[in-house]
């Protein structure tokens, strides 16, 4: 189960995970993330609720990452320290800026 | 304390199916007194070799996957076996990703197997009698 809470203002865009981002949920938020980052200059997640990341989570965020490295930049705040784990065991905690 | 029990389930190996093996493993770590930390760390490596059976093992047709759960006390100690009847395939005969390299020159190909060794305390893998054994051992 992953529910997915996008909003945008202006330039800004926050998308809110909820749930497991696993192989099963994953392709949802690929959606978003392959159709949906027209224009924006700053992507927040906030993963609060983000209960469970597995590679196939990684590998979005990873897209997402390389997509705003060229028209803005993106930001992961309130990560787990479960999450965290994930992050800093894959080098991601080196690619992603976690506030 | 949970006493020493083997339990397993088998199922046809697709994807559609993770959430069913990762709710039969997750409810036996609950009764084991799994800490989340370690049931997170249990459950990716479980989703990737899994999802890897579903994918791979006997593509483009499918087949069974068992999954079997071994808790022995003192310390706690949790082993999940995968077998499946599909072509031989060692996971963990894959070259480690580079994780230093920038995002840019990412690739995110054997990320899953990475992550799988690293968080659990040994990966075991074996090739018997047409079967793929894949065991993953964590302690806690």
């Amino acid at each position: 189960m992953l529910n997915i809470e996008k909003k945008s203002h202006g330039n800004n865009l926050d998308i809110a995970l909820e749930g497991r981002l696993d192989t099963t949920t994953a392709p949802e938020l690929e959606t978003i993330v392959r159709t949906g980052l027209d224009g924006a200059e700053l992507l927040t997640f906030d993963f609060a609720k983000l209960e469970y990341i597995s590679s196939a989570g990684l590998r979005i965020l990873l897209a997402a990452q390389k997509i705003m490295n060229k028209q803005g930049k993106m930001v992961v705040k309130n990560v787990s320290e479960e999450v965290k784990e994930i992050f800093e065991v894959t080098g991601f905690s080196d690619i992603l800026t976690i506030e | 304390m949970a006493d020493n029990t083997i339990q397993e389930l088998t199922i046809e190996a697709v994807t559609e199916n993770l959430e069913q093996v990762m709710e039969f493993v997750d409810v036996r770590l609950e009764d084991a007194g799994c800490p989340p930390k370690v049931q997170m760390q249990i459950d990716v490596a479980l989703e990737e070799i899994y999802v890897n059976i579903a994918n791979y093992a006997y593509n483009p047709e499918t087949g069974p996957a068992t999954v079997r759960v071994d808790v022995s006390d003192e310390p706690v100690t949790v082993t999940i076996t995968f077998v499946d009847h599909g072509i031989p395939y060692d996971p963990l005969a894959k070259a480690d990703p580079d994780v230093t390299l920038p995002a840019e020159e990412r690739d995110i190909g054997g990320l899953g197997i990475f992550m799988t060794k690293k968080l659990m305390d040994d990966v075991v893998y074996e090739y018997k009698d047409g079967s793929n054994i894949l065991r993953l051992i964590k302690k806690f």
